[in-house]
């Protein structure tokens, strides 16, 4: 497989020769049929809530599960359309705010939940196709920015929508309780039967994943899903093959905003309480780096990719476990990447030895720069203790130069070739090291963030089809 | 309320915003012209380069008791942060975006998306979330704010006379550069035709990545004009102004260099007149409808010409 997209080869082209290369585990596991692998999934996912009655682990369930049905509506607009939707939280967003409306003490309504969600997938597909009417001329790049700007302005409103002027109604309205949020909301309420419990909502997300995941795979496999494919690889052509091109993105705009506003309704009633600032651009990279690590266009991948980022941003919380995921992921890169072994055992033998040697050298000369303390401390902790420096003074306005001058090492080792490449890698892992321990293990919430963004950066430079995608190719 | 005072000071303003707005958007929009891209991380330029007049500032010995003279000191964060914001500029374009050139159009989108949060959170990592203060109230007792021009109702500080002045001269400047010189003329072609431009012989590459210093610089300048005058640099400030620089790149016609120019001013106005008269909340939301109603209205802006796709 060439880096570069090949021209003049389309996707269903590119999607047969994938299958045809691929190793033989994937070709058994492609075998089995799709129905069989998606049972065998919510089965698994089924039995969480069984095997352990740790609330906070079925929690994080349930957050995951809401995490995966966003991808998957966002990878209606981005993935199958090939439209770049960044107001998509917004959607998010209205979905947990109408239901806050609906269904708390704020206006005194007390909509049970099958009424409630039938008209917030409705109000908030409709919301989409009327953001979509203004950027339905537009190139993909003025929809990116026309959306940005939307999503920006759904946050500025609900910010400052605790005085608003309505029409006939004189002095200022309280609409969205402003900054504060609006809390007590209701639980989920189908029928009479309330769902309350921890247990109770992972079951709603998982019924709800697995039903906008059959919809969606009907969808993609229909007529309009096939057309959907047509307008992302190549607009014109498909305009000239008589596919109705607006007609086609105002419709995916329209089911991304649905799935979107459903779940926020059940986030909302799982939280019992929405604020401005839980649909701001953070969650809207949280969820575009799970499409595109998971492979956009790819419906399992996505719903892989949610499970992948979200258990992995709550390991990063806790300094031990994040400090086990970062060596982790290190070392899995370092065996998955370097070929041949000899070269990888090279390497991480003279990663250690250059560790020591360089801990031993401080520790002469600067014996404070050694004796500083970690964040958290278990086994790893301890072990790296010798090996790693840690200032005791100034660790932070280190950590800071250090950081920045990790950015630069990666993108030095980006440029060069060859042995030099292998020489260089190795200060560069100590120095991220280094990073980790006195600067990133401190910083967990920054530190996340920070992740997302170079994810998305170094998937797009080193594998843009992400886990399960097809790689994309263009048609010249 | 309303007063011809009032007015006045609103149109200062005004300026002063279109000016800032005016210089991001000339980045947005070279770039534009010459890649077709959308560079999301161009607000973040901004905001770096914004916190390297405050770095010099500080270097400098603080507003309250700077070691250089007034001027030299402002001439010095400006050439700063312009060479900075300038090179970072070009460190995206290499790593970020040249790898992407041919690649799906939605690739070096995501690219952006992701270095301008990376480069937000960097920001927040080393800076902290606290708001740093230019402080320019100390500088010299305050006399970039008391002095300037006072004539009836007529009260325009220096600070902003030099915002307005430094953002003309750097208009003109550019807009000699491209026009007059080789390299503008190259930048000109490639911006018309990369392809073509190639084949006669234009290093395709050097042009691009001298727009991105150059829109860069420009977007630099922006950032230690804001801190001047408004004072707060923080994190977060790119985002909001990427958009309404980009904003005013569509208005006036995305492509178009004295087409942000005029988009610039006419934002900042837009504004500043809504902040004043309509709406101190949603002025944001104002801004937002007036990029609505031109792409719906006049989608290739005030001074932009319409893309005639050949098939």
């Amino acid at each position: 497989m060439t880096d570069q997209p090949r021209i003049g080869v389309d996707s269903w082209v590119a999607e047969v020769e994938e299958r045809r290369e691929a190793g033989r585990v994937r070709q058994a596991f492609e075998r089995i049929p799709r129905s069989a692998r998606f049972g065998a999934f919510i089965a698994a996912a089924a039995v969480v809530p069984l095997l352990s009655d740790n609330e906070y682990v079925i929690r994080v369930g349930v957050d995951t599960l809401i995490f995966g049905l966003l991808a998957l509506g966002l990878n209606v607009v981005v993935g199958f359309a090939g439209l770049l939707d960044l107001g998509y939280v917004a959607f998010y967003g209205f979905g947990a705010y109408s239901f806050a409306l609906l269904s708390s003490d704020k206006f005194g309504l007390h909509w049970p939940a099958e009424a409630s969600l039938p008209v917030i997938v409705l109000a908030a597909a409709v919301t989409g196709l009327l953001l979509g009417l203004p950027s339905r001329r537009l190139l993909g790049d003025y929809l990116a920015i026309v959306t940005l700007f939307f999503g920006q302005a759904f946050v500025t409103f609900v910010t400052n929508g605790d005085r608003v002027t309505l029409l006939g109604h004189s002095g200022p309205f309280d609409l969205t309780s402003g900054p504060n949020g609006i809390s007590g909301l209701d639980p989920l309420n189908f029928f009479g039967a309330e769902v309350q419990s921890v247990q109770g909502f992972f079951y709603v997300s998982l019924i709800t994943l697995a039903v906008v995941m059959i919809v969606l795979h009907l969808a993609a496999e229909s007529r309009t899903g096939r057309a959907w494919k047509a307008l992302r690889e190549d607009p014109l052509a498909a305009e000239v093959m008589s596919i109705p091109v607006n007609r086609l993105k105002l419709l995916a705009f329209a089911f991304g905003a649905g799935v979107a506003g459903v779940t926020g309704a059940i986030s909302a009633a799982v939280d019992g309480a929405v604020f401005p600032d839980s649909y701001d651009i953070p969650i809207l990279i949280t969820v575009y780096a799970m499409v595109i690590l998971g492979g956009a266009g790819s419906l399992s991948g996505v719903v892989l990719g949610a499970i992948t980022i979200n258990v992995s941003l709550e390991v990063l919380r806790d300094a031990n476990q994040a400090r086990w995921l970062f060596y982790s992921v290190i070392l899995i890169t370092l065996v998955a990447k370097l070929r041949p072994w000899p070269k990888l055992v090279a390497v991480l033998a003279s990663l250690v030895a250059f560790g020591y040697a360089f801990h031993a050298l401080v520790a002469a000369v600067w014996p404070a720069g050694t004796r500083g303390q970690a964040a958290g401390g278990d086994v790893i902790g301890r072990a790296v203790q010798d090996w790693v420096i840690r200032p005791e003074h100034h660790a932070t306005l280190i950590g800071n130069y250090a950081f920045v001058a990790l950015i630069a090492a990666v993108l030095a080792l980006t440029l060069m070739r060859g042995v030099w490449r292998t020489v260089f890698l190795v200060p560069t892992l100590y120095l991220a090291a280094f990073v980790w321990e006195n600067r990133l293990d401190f910083e967990p919430s920054v530190t996340r963030l920070i992740i997302l963004g170079a994810l998305l950066i170094v998937l797009m430079n080193a594998r843009p089809q992400g886990l399960l995608g097809t790689a994309r190719v263009e048609i010249g | 309320m309303y007063t011809w005072d009032y007015f006045v000071q609103e149109l200062v303003n005004g300026l002063t915003l279109g000016s800032v707005y005016a210089l991001i958007a000339l980045g947005y929009s070279m770039v534009y012209g010459i890649l077709k891209l959308l560079n999301f991380a161009h607000g973040e330029v901004y905001m770096i380069g914004a916190f390297i007049g405050y770095g010099v500032l500080t270097v400098s010995g603080g507003a309250v008791d700077p070691m250089f003279p007034i001027w030299l000191l402002i001439s010095f964060m400006f050439i700063a942060a312009m060479i900075g914001s300038g090179l970072l500029g070009v460190v995206i374009e290499r790593f970020a975006y040249r790898p992407l050139r041919n690649a799906p159009r939605i690739a070096p989108l995501i690219s952006a998306l992701g270095v301008s949060f990376f480069l937000q959170n960097t920001a927040l990592l080393l800076f902290s979330a606290d708001f740093r203060s230019y402080d320019t109230f100390s500088l010299d007792n305050g006399t970039l704010f008391t002095h300037g021009i006072h004539f009836g109702p007529l009260n325009i500080s220096l600070i902003r006379i030099i915002v307005i002045v430094t953002t003309a001269a750097l208009m003109v400047g550019l807009a000699l550069f491209v026009s007059r010189t080789r390299l503008g003329k190259a930048m000109r072609a490639t911006a018309y035709d990369r392809e073509a431009a190639a084949m006669m012989g234009i290093d395709v590459d050097r042009v691009i990545v001298i727009t991105f210093f150059i829109g860069s610089a420009l977007a630099g300048a922006a950032g230690v004009m804001v801190g001047l005058v408004f004072q707060r640099v923080y994190h977060f400030m790119g985002f909001v102004a990427g958009l309404k620089g980009f904003t005013a790149a569509v208005v006036g016609g995305i492509g178009s260099i004295p087409g942000a120019m005029l988009g610039g001013i006419f934002i900042g106005l837009a504004e500043a007149f809504s902040q004043g008269y309509i709406s101190t909340r949603f002025y944001d939301l104002i801004v937002f409808g007036i990029l609505i109603v031109v792409l719906i209205v006049r989608p290739t802006g005030l001074l932009g010409k319409a893309d005639i796709k050949k098939v």
